[in-house]
């Protein structure tokens, strides 16, 4: 519980709390109405360059040579930028938060996995010289062989995407090739149930068409610094991520923003960050890097397309009594943030209902797409549409009213959710009986007596023996299509731990790089959603740091 | 390219400026005359957020070449207020909450106030249609709606 210490500045406060219910006006309206709010672009200054990049033409390709004499000649350019004038051309996001390996370039330099991927930088006086010197890049590719559909990507001689997770999948702990959740056993319910139901669901990529479009102006400051007007939703963030980039120390970045024309998720990559940087630090001079519309909406992340395939077992009065579902969550060429959209499904799964079996695997693959990134509410928002999709689908099924059905199945204050969390605060059986009688919508007496707050927990709140293998796991995932080749001789299996009484969170293990091919046993039954780490190797050297991770105030590390 | 002389009056001063042939009003008014109000946002004149009043017609900067504004008149969002005193529009935007991120508001209050000088007592299908070049991605434009409407009333009301 949060402890509110309001011995601390108790002078300076006024405890009289009555802000909820009546209209505040905002801090930032009068700037917007007076066109006075200053966002990234709205800054002059003197002798101002301008940034653009050659994107690749291909969802795929090894790229055979990149020849930039013409451009480099051309009237107005005062700088190229190639990968390796990039101090660190190889990122993750979450890196510095240690989840996920570093698995992207900021300019592709053997190879293009995605339509739009950036290989060349230019730099000029102004857009237009930069765009036409953008035209005079000569890269010749080979083309490879590309792959769009998550689940085709998962099957064994797919195309391998990205050479960092060569099963196309995000390893979890670099071990596992998914996220797992089991609770009771599924099985054994789908064969008593009266009725078993199994549907896909599907959701496009979604842009987010903010109509500020991602940019930075990055320039010298006179104090060995730089000024860095950005976009980024998280300024933090994407400053920690620019140092680690650009193997500065972050208290050489002075960032500027906050203000953001727009985000809704798009603007938490850094794509423009680290590039209009470098190219003030390589010329001296203040650079703007803005993205066009047409970049934007193109090649700039979206929200990721996701495949729901869910099967449940209802009883005839309407219980439902097991549920099972499998995510693929198309992450595109590079991980960005999808891995930990993915986590945030598992935990959502099943869905705000006691369901007493559940079980549930979710794919982070890679395809030959532009990479996905967050977007309001990822990872809930596909599977919790497909659930109350299915949810209507199978009240029809019974026979039963759906928003009677909701009820029924709701979860209450005190019951154990599949990924083991207490549930508190539960109000979705309220919320149905308010939408019910604002739309005037006839619910039956029992229907309307139903409370959150009464009926949950006592067996409820029992976490049921979860089904394993005669060596204590929970089994090789038949979700994928065929188990990856496994190295003989590799790392062994970690040793099965009984599973707690209590289920703690245990964090990951610190980010090892893999010396040989990792092998991907199945996971111990005793982690859900997160798995349980190996132990940890004794007189392990410490992973390096960067500086980024070392001077960041935001992402601690979480351990 | 030779850069042309440009003469026009913005927000009630005249201006003097050199300009490539080919360069947007949009452009001109920002990072050659400094006034960042109107915004780029697709430079295609699918947005409207790049919105301006030309001698009194909304007009979107991105696609206005700045040496056909010889002699003209040019207002922006800059100078909707009179000192510190609001437009009605900018009153009722603030009072009806019709701008989050705000990166729309400039382009949105001009197309507005291009309405209501030629037209002060619009129906709510006139607002709609007069906004209906400008993107907004994050209020969902009935707070918007409200607001052009209710500053439309109020400046009934102070004529009366
Ligand atoms: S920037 Fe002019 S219409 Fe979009
Ligand atoms: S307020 Fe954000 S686009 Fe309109």
């Amino acid at each position: 519980m949060l402890e509110f210490r309001k011995d601390l500045f108790a002078d300076e406060r006024d405890d009289n709390l009555n802000v909820i219910g009546k209209g505040e006006q905002r801090q930032d309206m009068l700037g917007h109405v007076t066109g006075r709010t200053r966002f990234f672009d709205d800054h002059g200054f003197d002798g101002l360059l301008h940034l653009k990049v050659v994107r690749s033409p291909h969802h795929h390709a090894r790229i055979r040579s990149i020849d930039v004499t013409a451009a480099e000649r051309a009237p107005g350019v005062k700088r190229v930028i190639r990968g390796q004038d990039v101090p660190l051309n190889k990122n993750t996001l979450l890196s510095l938060i240690d989840f996920g390996k570093d698995d992207e370039p900021t300019l592709a330099v053997d190879k293009v996995r995605y339509k739009g991927e950036p290989i060349v930088a230019i730099i000029a006086d102004s857009e237009a010289e930069a765009l036409a010197a953008v035209k005079l890049v000569r890269v010749s590719y080979d083309p490879l062989p590309t792959v769009f559909d998550v689940q085709e990507a998962l099957k064994p001689g797919a195309v391998v995407v990205n050479e960092t997770y060569p099963g196309n999948y995000f390893e979890y702990h670099d071990k596992y090739d998914h996220q797992k959740l089991r609770f009771g056993d599924v099985e054994a319910a789908f064969r008593t149930a009266d009725h078993v139901l199994e549907e896909r669901y599907q959701m496009s990529p979604i842009e987010h068409a903010s109509t500020e479009t991602n940019g930075t102006i990055a320039a010298p400051e006179t104090n060995n610094r730089y000024v860095v007007h950005s976009c980024a939703q998280g300024l933090f963030f994407s400053l920690g991520t620019t140092a680690k980039i650009l193997a500065l120390e972050s208290n050489r970045l002075h960032f500027i923003g906050g203000t953001v024309g727009g985000g809704f998720g798009g603007k938490v990559d850094s794509l423009t960050e680290p590039l209009a940087v470098l190219g003030a630090i390589l010329t001296g001079r203040p650079v703007r890097y803005v993205l066009g519309r047409e970049e934007e909406m193109q090649f700039a992340s979206p929200r990721g397309a996701e495949r729901h395939v869910i099967k449940d077992g209802v009883m005839r009065d309407g219980r439902i009594v097991a549920r099972q579902i499998t995510s693929y969550f198309d992450a595109g060429a590079y991980t960005r943030l999808t891995s930990y959209g993915v986590v945030k499904c598992v935990a959502h799964m099943p869905g705000p209902y006691t369901i007493p079996n559940v079980r549930g695997d979710a794919y982070c693959v890679f395809t030959n797409r532009v990479p996905a990134t967050a977007m309001r509410g990822f990872g809930v928002t596909g599977v919790d549409f497909s659930i109350e999709v299915q949810m209507d689908k199978l009240a029809h099924l019974v026979g039963i009213d759906p928003m009677e059905f909701r009820i029924l199945n709701a979860y209450r204050d005190g019951d154990m959710k599949a990924h083991r969390r207490v549930a508190h605060n539960t109000a979705l059986i309220e919320c149905v009986q308010v939408v019910a009688e604002k739309v005037n919508w006839p619910l039956s007496e029992t229907a309307r007596r139903a409370s959150s707050l009464s009926g949950g927990g006592g067996p409820r709140a029992a976490i049921p023996p979860t089904v394993t293998d005669e060596s204590g796991r929970i089994g090789r995932p038949e979700t994928r299509q065929a188990p990856p080749q496994l190295t003989p001789g590799a790392a062994p299996l970690p040793a099965h731990q009984p599973r707690p009484a209590v289920p703690v969170y245990q964090p990951p293990p610190a980010h090892q790089p893999a010396a040989a091919l990792p092998n991907y046993p199945s996971q111990p039954a005793d982690a859900a959603p997160l798995p349980a780490p190996a132990p940890p190797v004794p007189n392990a050297p410490a992973p390096p740091q960067h500086g980024a991770a070392r001077f960041s105030s935001v992402f601690t590390r979480r351990r | 390219m030779a850069r042309m002389p440009v003469q026009f009056r913005l927000n009630g001063s005249d201006r003097a400026v050199f300009v490539e042939p080919a360069e947007t009003l949009l452009g001109t008014i920002r990072r050659g005359l400094g006034d960042f109000a109107p915004k780029f946002g697709c430079g295609q004149g699918t947005c409207g957020v790049c919105t301006v009043l030309v001698d009194g017609e909304p007009r979107l900067g991105c696609l206005t070449l700045s040496v056909t504004c010889e002699g003209r008149s040019i207002e922006t969002a800059s100078g909707l207020a009179d000192g510190p005193t609001l437009h009605p529009l900018q009153a009722a935007f603030m009072e009806h909450f019709a701008a989050q991120c705000g990166f729309c508001t400039p382009g949105m209050l001009m197309a507005a106030k291009a309405l209501l000088d030629r037209n002060p007592n619009p129906t709510r299908v006139e607002v709609v249609e007069a906004i209906a070049g400008n993107v907004c991605r994050c209020t969902g434009y009935e707070p918007i709606i409200n607001a052009i409407l209710a500053a439309a009333q109020q400046r009934g009301v102070r004529r009366a």
